[in-house]
C-alpha cells in the first residue's frame, strides 16, 4: 500500500513540477505547483509527519498559492515570451543542473544505512504520544524562543508587504510626483 | 499482490524525489522569463528541501527535522508576502513582468 501510494503521488509530484516548467502561462504554473504541494502533503503523511502534512495543505497550498494566483490575476500576467536570454539559460543551465542532479543522486544511492519507511512509522518513540504531541512538546519547551521570534518575523513581513505594495511604495519618483 | 501491499519504500527514493524536485526548481529558476514563475520555482526548491528534511526525520526518528520544516514554512510564508509585494512594486514601476526587461536597479 505504501509503495503504491508513494509511486502514485511521487508521479503526481514530478508531473506537476515538469508541467510548471512547460506551461507558458503563469496561472497554469501556479495550479501545477498546487498539485506538487498537495502530493507532497500525502508523502509527508506516509513519512509519519501528520502535522506537517496538514500545515503543508493549509499554509502552502492554501495561503501561499492563493497569494500567488491573486497576484497573477491582479497584474494580469500574460504569456511569457521566449528571448535570447532564455535560450542561453536553457542551453547552459540545463546540462549544469543535470550534472548536479547526477552528483546528488550518486551520493544518495551510495549512502549507507538508509532505512525504509513503512506506514504507521512516525516519530512515536514513546508509546501513545501522537506526532503533534511530540512536536509541540519540543516546540513549546526547548525551542520557545525561536518560535516567538518567528511571530516577530511575520509581523515585520506584514509591515514590509504593506509598505511595498501600497501606491508609490518602493518607487521614489512616483511618491514625489516625478512620474 | 499481498507483497505489493505490504512493501516498504526505501528512504533513498524519497531523497531522490526531493533532489529531482530541487533540480526542477533550479531549471525553472533559470529558464522561466516571468518574474512570478521564477518566484514559484524558488518555492518548488524550498519544497524539495523540506521533503528531504522530513525523510531524515523519519530515518533518525528525530523531531528536530520536522520542526525545521515548520520554521521553513513560516519563513516561506513571510518571504512570499514580501516577494509578491516587491513584484507588485516592480510591475507598477516598469509595467512588465519579463525579467529580461527588468535589468536595472534604478527605477
Amino acid at each position: 500500500m505504501h509503495l503504491i501510494l508513494f509511486i502514485v503521488f511521487a508521479g503526481f509530484c514530478l508531473a506537476g513540477a515538469i508541467n510548471l516548467l512547460v506551461q507558458s502561462h503563469p496561472i497554469s504554473s501556479a495550479l501545477s505547483l498546487i498539485v506538487v504541494m498537495t502530493s507532497l502533503a500525502v508523502l509527508y503523511l506516509l513519512l509519519g509527519a501528520e502535522f506537517l502534512a496538514a500545515a503543508q495543505v493549509i499554509v502552502y497550498a492554501g495561503a501561499i498559492m492563493v497569494l500567488f494566483t491573486f497576484v497573477v490575476m491582479l497584474l494580469n500576467a500574460g504569456r511569457e515570451e521566449r528571448t535570447l536570454g532564455s535560450r542561453a539559460a536553457l542551453r547552459l543551465g540545463f546540462p549544469a543542473v543535470v550534472i548536479i542532479l547526477a552528483v546528488i543522486a550518486t551520493v544518495i544511492l551510495h549512502a549507507q544505512g538508509l532505512g525504509t519507511a513503512k506506514l504507521s512509522d512516525g516519530l512515536t518513540a514513546t508509546k501513545g504520544a501522537t506526532n503533534i504531541e511530540v512536536l509541540s512538546t519540543v516546540l513549546f519547551t526547548k525551542l520557545l524562543l525561536p518560535f516567538e521570534v518567528t511571530s516577530v518575523l511575520i509581523l515585520i513581513a506584514i509591515l514590509g508587504a504593506v509598505a511595498l505594495a501600497r501606491p508609490g511604495g518602493g518607487n521614489e519618483a512616483e511618491r514625489t510626483g516625478g512620474k | 499482490m499481498n507483497s505489493l501491499f505490504s512493501q516498504e519504500v526505501p528512504l533513498s527514493w524519497y531523497l531522490l524525489l526531493s533532489a529531482a524536485l530541487f533540480s526542477l526548481g533550479v531549471v525553472g529558476f533559470l529558464i522561466k522569463r516571468n518574474l512570478i514563475t521564477v518566484f514559484m520555482s524558488i518555492e518548488l526548491m524550498l519544497n524539495g528541501v523540506n521533503l528531504s528534511f522530513v525523510t531524515f526525520a523519519c530515518q533518525w526518528h528525530a523531531v528536530k527535522g520536522q520542526i525545521f520544516v515548520f520554521f521553513v514554512m513560516v519563513v516561506a510564508a513571510a518571504e512570499a508576502a514580501v516577494g509578491l509585494a516587491i513584484i507588485i512594486a516592480v510591475f507598477r514601476a516598469r509595467a512588465t513582468l519579463a525579467v529580461d526587461r527588468i535589468d536595472l536597479m534604478k527605477l
